[in-house]
């Protein structure tokens, strides 16, 4: 099943490397990765989005616990959350194919935020499903380049991952 | 306050921290800590030949003192080599410093001369990794170091000193911390209360317990509480190979150790128990054989300071997660005023059931009139020191005659390399005892292979007049690799012969040391009584025993508990 893990981690050198050697350590798959400082500038907060079992998925989060810089983590899949992911692409855009491409993105209310005479660029924030889902209606044919950030998440109501 | 150096607050911090000894090598990286070394006599340094054996030493030292061990070695080689002993460390989580000179900090990403990135080099094989970025933090990174490697499950801490760190005229204000704030770090100090009394109450419930005690029974200082309980609940006791010495051996509630060279008794009284009480043992492969098929009919308690030990390979019913010590005092407390009191009549049948298998096996292997069997000199070394000494060992069939034969009582006595499995172990390992015990009988139960592996340091044996006795199990071959090439190759051995063993009573006589060869199974006693009595002598024994001996019992691969190979034709 795939899980939404988010971490505090001590914004020190080397922290990052600690989790993400963890994971191939131990054969765990990492699908996507985000990290960046917090308000809070001594924190990182992580988010690795990974596939595994009940028990895998019990011994990652254990196993991060462990690791020193590590403050807290919280798997967000257990309870409700919002996950958002923001994703640039670059379209082929000529002709008629302008004014199709341009009402796709109305409707998946994404903006274009860059344009040529040919390619227009893109930009879209959602879930990972979203995205594939815009992916797969403008046609991989006309797509030239996608980059998205990966799974950025947060718990829904009261609950914060905080100190 | 005072103003020091960064190397001599390094080695100042070694002095508050109480450290007697640190074992290591210099080298460019290193020299201005070598030089602040020089400078004082508190701490005390024990040069090496390798930088593994530096890491042994202090492993050693560790596991016979419950101690932190020490080591002090340069950048690039000087740490690269240190790696297999850290590793070695890790595994079975022995707490340990290791102290790594760096070239300067400028120099770091450049491919300097000597540069290794050992932060990342040694991040999978340590609980934790230190830089130090600034002298003045010297004395904080020593005390976590040290913090963090002693407490919690143990294990080894490496820290990068970049030579500029050092530098003997920039010098800081010194001032060595009591106490290390470290927010995400705080291991639990005891176990959950709720799930103990569950625990307590299983236990007083089991028709067919027993007790698996592992290494860490004996990191965490409980030997004597669980001897207590067990003594108190009158169950079977069986200990895994790090556990050894945890409960006496002599004891008839103990069974013997369990796995893959367990006893038939312990591995059966394990498959066909109802309930398992797990103490500092993380159900380690060699431990359990199949897992799908381990203790069908048995409910577990796990007792474990590490929460990921828990369920990681085996599903605990009743996890606990606190210091062994802890969690064991608080269980007898509520054994002691419990109105429940263990069945009688099903614990008489239990036992019944358990004598009737440890006379079916009971550790037999057949003699020979002429031939040495291995088996029989661990035994003779049992009698001949009363079972009281420390015994390292390195890995192979040695390691398991001697964990099986020799029978200890007390713990901290039985050092070897069980998850890591390191040849070369033992000599180091037995120096490092011996330098902290050097009343007591030191054994390194060896063979030609495994001796070979650290056999340098037979030098600095010399250095430091350490007279330990090794004891080697000469079958001419790697007899652990053999005996699998004959169980599972058809007996292709591949690689597993030494062809030119060099002549070990020469060698150690090279070395300044005492050589005797042992080779007529009527020789063996007087021979071995004789080098006992050589208090103050290394003396390499060279004894050729058996070359066919297979180590048994031995479970069946991807078996059962109870699926063993008795000898070479019995299975059961």
């Amino acid at each position: 099943m795939r899980r939404i893990i988010s971490v505090l981690l001590e914004n020190e050198p080397g922290a990052l490397s600690r989790v993400v050697g963890l994971f191939s350590q131990r054969n765990y798959n990492i699908e996507t990765l985000t990290v960046a400082p917090t308000e809070d500038e001594t924190l990182s907060r992580l988010t690795v989005t990974t596939t595994g079992s009940d028990k895998v998925i019990e011994q990652i989060t254990k196993q991060l616990n462990k690791l020193i810089e590590v403050v807290k983590l919280v798997d967000l899949t257990e309870g409700s959350h919002i996950e958002r992911e923001l994703m640039l692409v670059k379209l082929k855009a000529t002709g008629s194919q302008r004014a199709e491409i341009k009402r796709t993105v109305d409707i998946f209310r994404g903006q274009i935020v860059d344009v040529t005479s040919s390619v227009y660029t893109v930009q879209l924030a959602g879930d990972s499903e979203k995205l594939d889902g815009f992916i797969q209606a403008v046609g991989t044919a006309g797509v030239l380049e996608v980059v998205r950030t990966g799974v950025s998440g947060i718990a829904r109501g009261e609950k914060v991952l905080s100190l | 306050m005072e103003l020091l150096s960064g190397a001599d607050m390094l080695i100042r911090s070694l002095q508050d921290e109480g450290i007697e000894y640190i074992y290591g090598y210099p080298g460019g990286a290193a020299l201005h800590i070598y030089d602040a070394l020089f400078r004082q006599d508190k701490v005390k340094h024990i040069l090496v030949r390798h930088e593994q054996a530096a890491v042994h030493m202090a492993d050693g030292y560790a596991r016979a003192t419950g101690k932190p061990g020490t080591v002090l070695v340069t950048s690039g080689p000087g740490a690269t080599n240190t790696i297999t002993g850290i590793a070695t460390a890790f595994m079975d989580s022995i707490p340990m410093v290791v102290l790594c000179g760096q070239v300067a900090s400028h120099l770091i990403g450049e491919d300097a001369f000597q540069e290794t990135d050992m932060i990342g080099v040694s991040r999978p094989v340590v609980k934790h990794n230190l830089s130090v970025r600034h002298p003045e933090e010297i004395p904080e990174v020593i005390r976590k170091a040290y913090y963090i490697a002693a407490t919690g499950r143990p294990g080894p801490v490496v820290v990068d000193i970049p030579k500029d760190m050092t530098t003997p005229n920039e010098r800081y204000e010194y001032s060595y911390p009591k106490k290390v704030k470290l927010r995400s770090y705080n291991p639990a100090i005891r176990g959950h209360a709720g799930q103990i009394k569950k625990a307590v109450d299983m236990l007083l419930a089991a028709k067919r317990p027993v007790i698996y005690a592992g290494g860490g029974v004996i990191l965490g200082k409980a030997s004597n509480q669980l001897t207590e309980l067990t003594r108190m609940l009158g169950y079977p006791l069986t200990n895994t190979l790090m556990g050894i010495g945890c409960y006496p051996a002599s004891d008839k509630q103990h069974l013997g150790w369990l796995g893959m060279h367990g006893t038939y008794e312990a591995n059966m009284a394990m498959h066909h128990s109802d309930l398992i009480l797990a103490v500092g043992a993380r159900f380690d492969d060699r431990v359990t054989n199949a897992t799908e098929k381990f203790c069908p009919g048995a409910r577990i308690i796990h007792i474990d300071i590490d929460p990921a030990s828990i369920s990681k390979t085996v599903e605990a019913d009743v996890p606990i997660v606190g210091p062994v010590d802890a969690v064991l005092k608080e269980m007898l407390a509520l054994v002691k005023e419990s109105k429940d009191k263990p069945d009688a009549s099903a614990l008489a049948s239990w036992w019944k059931q358990i004598e009737e298998w440890r006379a079916f096996h009971g550790m037999r292997y057949e003699t020979s009139p002429d031939v040495i069997k291995p088996q029989e000199v661990i035994e003779l070394l049992c009698k001949l020191t009363n079972g009281e000494a420390f015994v390292t060992s390195d890995v192979g069939q040695h390691q398991m005659f001697a964990a099986q034969y020799y029978k200890f009582d007390k713990p901290n006595r039985w050092i070897n390399s069980g998850g890591l499995g390191t040849m070369g172990f033992g000599l180091p390992a037995a120096m490092g005892v011996k330098l902290t015990h050097p009343d007591d009988e030191v054994l390194c139960i060896t063979g030609e292979g495994s001796i070979q592996m650290n056999i340098q340091e037979l030098s600095t044996c010399k250095q430091y007049n350490l007279p330990v006795k090794i004891i080697n199990l000469n079958n001419q071959a790697l007899g652990m690799v053999k005996q699998w090439q004959d169980m599972n190759y058809e007996s292709r051995h591949s690689q597993s012969y030494m062809e030119s063993l060099p002549d070990f009573i020469a060698l150690a006589e090279a070395y300044g040391h005492v050589g005797v060869r042992i080779e007529k199974k009527e020789d063996l006693e007087t021979k071995l009584k004789e080098v006992l009595a050589m208090k103050d002598k290394l003396v390499f024994v060279d004894i050729y025993v058996d070359r066919f001996e297979h180590v048994y019992p031995m479970q069946v691969a991807r078996g059962s508990m109870k699926d063993m190979w008795l000898s070479k034709t019995e299975r059961v």
